[in-house]
C-alpha cells in the first residue's frame, strides 16, 4: 500500500493551493460572491491554464488525469478556499458527460477554460432520485420543468435529459440532449444559492436540442459517481479549514484570562472533531480509490463517503461555530462561507439519509 | 398531580386564541411564518396592538400598566402566538430593563420611561457584550468617567441586536477600574442620538442585518441617567439576565417548527412516497418530538414552581440548554425535508438577490434559519456558560 500522492498529483496540489492561497482570499471571496452572475471569470480562466480542468478528463479524452485521486486532489483545494465557481457542475458533470457521448470539440473547449455548461437533470419533485424524470421529449422537442439548475444562466450550453420512454421513475429511457443557450422555448429563472454561486429553474416548452444519447442513464449514473465523490473531497478541504480556524481561534481567544482552549469542555471537542476528520479523509480515500471498480462496490465506497460526509459534516460545521461564538455568525469572517459549503454540500448528490439507505440497498444486493 | 389546565386556564386560553384570531394581521403572520423581517414598523404596529389590549407587558407589575400574568399565563400566551405565527415581543425594554428599573430605579426614571415604553415611543437596545468581553462579560471596557453632571463614556459594544432601530441603548460600562471586575460597573441609560455614538451593522452568514456594533467616542451621559448605584451595574445586570431567560426553552417556537416539518414532510415525495413514510427521516422527527414534549413539562413544572413574576434560577439554564438544541435539531429536519430546495437564497445583504424563489412547500428559506438559529446557543449565555453554572450548583451545592 501507498498512501502518497503521485509526483504530478503533488505538483497539481501545490500549484493550486499556491494559487488560491494568494490569489483567492476571504475579501476576494466575499467580493465575487456579491457579482451579479455568481462567479469570476479571471478566476476560471487562470484556474483553468493551471490545468484544473484538465486534471478532470483523461488522456484519451484530451486530459491528463481524470482517475479518482485527480478530481479528489482538485476538489479537495477548492474546497479549502471555498471556492465558487462552477468547476463541479460546468466542467466535471457537464465536461464529463459531454466526454462520454463524444463530443471532442466541446470538451477540448472547456478545458481550454472557454466553455461554460449547466446540466438539468433533477426536477421539482425528484429530490435525490436519479432514475425520475417527467421531462418529456416528442417529436425531437422538450418540454418540462428542471429544479436547481446549477450555473444555468452562464451557460452557452445545457445538458437536458428528457424521458423518451417508460414510466417515470424508470432508469431505462432517459435520453440526454444538448440544448443551446438561446433555444426557442427555454426560459431561465435565475437566483443566488445560500453558500455562493448561482441556479435557476429552468422551464423547457417545445425546445429543440441535439441528441447526445439514448441511455442517459448510464451516462448519468458514471458522471454523478465521480461528482459524488468530488463533493466529498470538496467538503473535506472545506472542513479541513473550518477545523483549522478552530483550533487557531481556541488558541488566540481569551476569555477569563486564558486561552478558551485550556477549557477542557472545549479542547476534546476540538480532539473529537480532529478525530472526525481523519474518518473523513479515509472515507474520500476509499471512494477515489474503488471509482474503477464493479459498479456495486464503487457506489457502496461513494454512499459511505457521502454518509460519513455528512456526518462529519454537520459535527464540525456546528462545532466549529458554536466554539468561535458570536464571530462566526458573521458573513465577512471565513468560516461563515465554509460552514455554508460544508451544510449545502448535504443537499447535493444525496444526503446522509440517501445515503445510508442506498448503503443498505448495495449491502444487501 | 394534574398535567392538565384548569378551568380558568383553558378560559384564558380561548381568550389568547380569540385574540389571535382576530387582531393578529395576516400580513404580519404570514411573514413570520415564512422567516421574512418585520422590519421597526411592522413591529411597532403589533406591540400597539397588543398595547391596547393591555398585553404588552406581560410580566410587568399591575401598578407599572402591566398584565401581571403568572407563568403559566404567561407560557400559554407564547405557545399561542407561536402556533399563530405572531411576531415576539421586542423584549430589550419591555422584558429587559423594565423590569429592572421597576426594582432598581429612581421614582423619575419610572415615571418616565416605562409609560414611553408602552406607549412605544422608545426603542430600546442592550449595550451588554464588547469584543473581548462575551461570555466573559464582567471584562468589559467600555470606560465612563464623572465629570461634573455627566459621564463620559468611551469604547465600544457589538452584537447589538436592532440597534440599527434604537433611539435608546442601556449600557454596562466601567466606572471603577482599580476594584475586582464585578464591582466597578454601572448602569447607564444612554441617548442615540448623543454626538459620538456611531452604529454599524455587522451581516450575519444568512444576509440579515441583526446585530450592530456601537462605539462611543466622548459620549456625554447626563448623571441622572444611572440607574441605581454607581459600581453597582453587575448585580442589575445579572438580575436582568434572569429575566432575558423567561421564555427560554422556547416550546412554542419548537411545536410550531415542528408542525411545519411534518407538513413539509408530508408533501415532500422521496423514492415515490412521502418523505414522512420514510424510516429514517420519520425517526428523525419522532426522537425530537419525543423531547420536546418532556422538555415542554420540564418547562411547565420549572414555570408553576417559580412564584409569580418571579424567574426560576438553575433549571432555566437547564432548559436553556435542551431548549436550544431541540429547536436547532428542528431547523436542521426542516432543511433536510426541502431536499435540493434548501439551497436557493434571497439576501437583503446582496444587492439585487431579494428575487422571487422557488419554494415549492411555502416552506421559508430554511436553511438560511437553519444558520441563523445557531446563535440561540451562543447568545443570553452560551450553552457552555449554562453548562458551567449547572454543573457549579448542582455539583458544589448553591450559586
Amino acid at each position: 500500500m501507498n498512501f502518497d500522492l503521485t509526483e504530478e498529483r503533488q505538483m497539481l496540489q501545490d500549484s493550486l493551493r499556491r494559487y488560491l492561497r494568494e490569489k483567492y482570499s476571504t475579501a476576494t471571496r466575499n467580493e465575487i460572491l456579491e457579482r451579479p452572475n455568481g462567479m469570476s471569470e479571471e478566476v476560471w480562466t487562470q484556474l483553468a491554464e493551471l490545468g484544473v480542468i484538465g486534471a478532470m478528463f483523461t488522456e484519451e479524452q484530451g486530459g491528463f488525469g481524470g482517475a479518482g485521486f485527480d478530481i479528489a486532489v482538485v476538489f479537495e483545494e477548492l474546497g479549502r478556499a471555498g471556492v465558487i465557481e462552477p468547476f463541479m457542475d460546468s466542467a466535471l458533470i457537464g465536461g464529463r458527460i459531454l466526454a462520454a457521448c463524444d463530443k471532442t470539440d466541446l470538451v477540448e473547449e472547456m478545458i481550454g477554460g472557454g466553455l461554460q455548461l449547466a446540466v438539468a437533470h433533477g426536477e421539482p419533485t425528484s429530490r435525490y432520485d436519479m432514475s425520475h424524470v417527467r421531462t418529456s421529449v416528442d417529436g425531437g422537442k422538450l418540454n418540462g420543468r428542471k429544479a436547481v439548475v446549477m450555473n444555468a444562466e452562464n451557460a452557452d450550453h445545457l445538458i437536458v435529459s428528457a424521458r423518451a420512454s417508460g414510466d417515470v421513475a424508470d432508469e431505462a429511457g432517459i435520453a440526454l440532449y444538448l440544448v443551446a443557450k438561446d433555444a426557442a422555448g427555454l426560459t431561465i429563472q435565475g437566483y443566488p444559492l445560500l453558500a455562493g454561486g448561482r441556479a435557476a429553474e429552468v422551464t423547457l416548452d417545445g425546445v429543440e436540442g441535439e441528441l447526445l444519447t439514448e441511455d442517459g442513464f448510464a451516462v448519468l449514473s458514471d458522471v454523478m459517481a465521480l461528482a459524488t465523490m468530488a463533493q466529498c473531497a470538496e467538503t473535506l478541504g472545506a472542513m479541513d479549514t473550518a477545523t483549522r480556524l478552530t483550533n487557531d481561534y481556541l488558541g488566540t481567544r481569551k476569555q477569563f484570562g486564558r486561552p478558551i482552549g485550556t477549557f477542557q469542555a472545549l479542547a476534546h471537542r476540538m480532539a473529537d472533531m480532529l478525530i472526525e476528520m481523519e474518518q473523513a479523509r479515509s472515507a474520500v480515500i476509499n471512494a477515489a480509490g474503488n471509482l474503477r471498480e464493479e459498479t456495486r462496490i464503487r457506489d457502496m465506497n461513494i454512499s459511505a463517503a457521502k454518509n460519513l460526509l455528512g456526518r462529519a459534516g454537520r459535527l464540525i460545521a456546528e462545532e466549529s461555530i458554536q466554539m468561535h461564538g458570536g464571530i462566526a455568525m458573521t458573513q465577512e469572517y471565513e468560516l461563515a462561507h465554509i460552514a455554508k459549503r460544508i451544510t449545502m454540500a448535504d443537499h447535493r448528490f444525496g444526503d446522509t439519509d440517501h445515503h445510508l439507505e442506498r448503503f443498505i440497498a448495495l449491502s444487501a444486493a | 398531580m394534574d398535567l392538565s389546565y384548569t378551568d380558568e386556564e383553558l378560559a384564558f386560553r380561548d381568550e389568547v386564541r380569540a385574540f389571535m384570531r382576530d387582531e393578529l394581521p395576516k400580513e404580519m403572520s404570514d411573514k413570520i411564518r415564512l422567516g421574512d423581517e418585520l422590519g421597526k414598523e411592522g413591529q411597532e404596529k403589533w406591540h400597539a396592538i397588543l398595547n391596547s389590549k393591555g398585553w404588552l407587558a406581560p410580566n410587568w407589575p399591575k401598578k407599572f400598566g402591566g398584565a401581571e400574568w403568572n407563568a403559566v399565563q404567561r407560557h400559554i400566551f407564547e405557545e399561542e402566538a407561536a402556533a399563530h405565527h405572531a411576531p415576539r415581543i421586542v423584549p430589550f425594554g419591555l422584558s429587559m430593563l423594565a423590569p429592572v428599573l421597576q426594582k432598581f430605579g429612581s421614582k423619575e426614571q419610572q415615571d418616565y420611561w416605562l409609560p414611553r415604553l408602552l406607549e412605544g415611543k422608545d426603542w430600546w437596545c442592550q449595550g451588554y457584550s464588547e469584543p473581548g468581553a462575551g461570555s466573559d462579560l464582567a471584562s468589559l471596557k467600555t470606560r465612563a468617567v464623572r465629570e461634573g453632571d455627566h459621564y463620559i463614556v468611551n469604547g465600544q459594544k457589538t452584537w447589538t441586536t436592532l440597534g440599527q432601530h434604537a433611539n435608546m441603548i442601556f449600557c454596562l460600562v466601567r466606572t471603577d477600574p482599580d476594584v475586582k471586575q464585578q464591582e466597578g460597573i454601572s448602569f447607564l441609560l444612554i441617548d442615540m442620538n448623543t454626538p459620538g455614538i456611531e452604529v454599524r451593522p455587522i451581516i450575519l452568514l444568512d444576509g440579515t442585518h441583526e446585530v450592530n456594533e456601537v462605539f462611543f467616542d466622548d459620549v456625554k451621559v447626563p448623571v441622572e441617567n444611572l440607574v441605581g448605584e454607581e459600581n453597582k451595574g453587575w448585580t442589575y445586570a445579572k438580575y436582568l439576565l434572569t429575566h432575558e431567560r423567561t421564555n427560554i426553552a422556547g416550546v412554542g417556537f419548537s411545536q410550531a417548527g415542528l408542525n411545519t416539518v411534518k407538513r413539509i414532510a408530508r408533501a415532500e415525495m422521496a423514492g415515490g412516497k412521502p418523505l414522512m413514510a420514510n424510516p429514517h427521516f420519520a425517526a428523525r422527527v419522532a426522537q425530537v418530538e419525543i423531547d420536546l414534549k418532556a422538555m415542554a413539562t420540564s418547562n411547565m413544572r420549572i414555570i408553576s414552581a417559580a412564584a409569580a413574576g418571579g424567574a426560576p434560577g438553575v433549571e432555566a439554564s437547564m432548559l436553556k440548554v435542551k431548549g436550544t438544541i431541540i429547536r436547532q435539531e428542528i431547523n436542521d429536519l426542516a432543511r433536510r425535508a426541502v431536499g435540493p430546495y434548501a439551497m436557493p437564497f434571497a439576501s437583503e445583504a446582496i444587492e439585487g438577490s431579494n428575487e422571487a424563489l422557488p419554494d415549492p412547500h411555502e416552506a421559508g428559506p430554511v436553511a438560511a434559519q437553519y444558520f441563523n438559529n445557531r446563535k440561540l446557543s451562543i447568545f443570553g449565555g452560551s450553552n457552555e456558560i449554562q453548562r458551567g453554572i449547572i454543573a457549579k450548583v448542582m455539583m458544589g451545592g448553591g450559586q
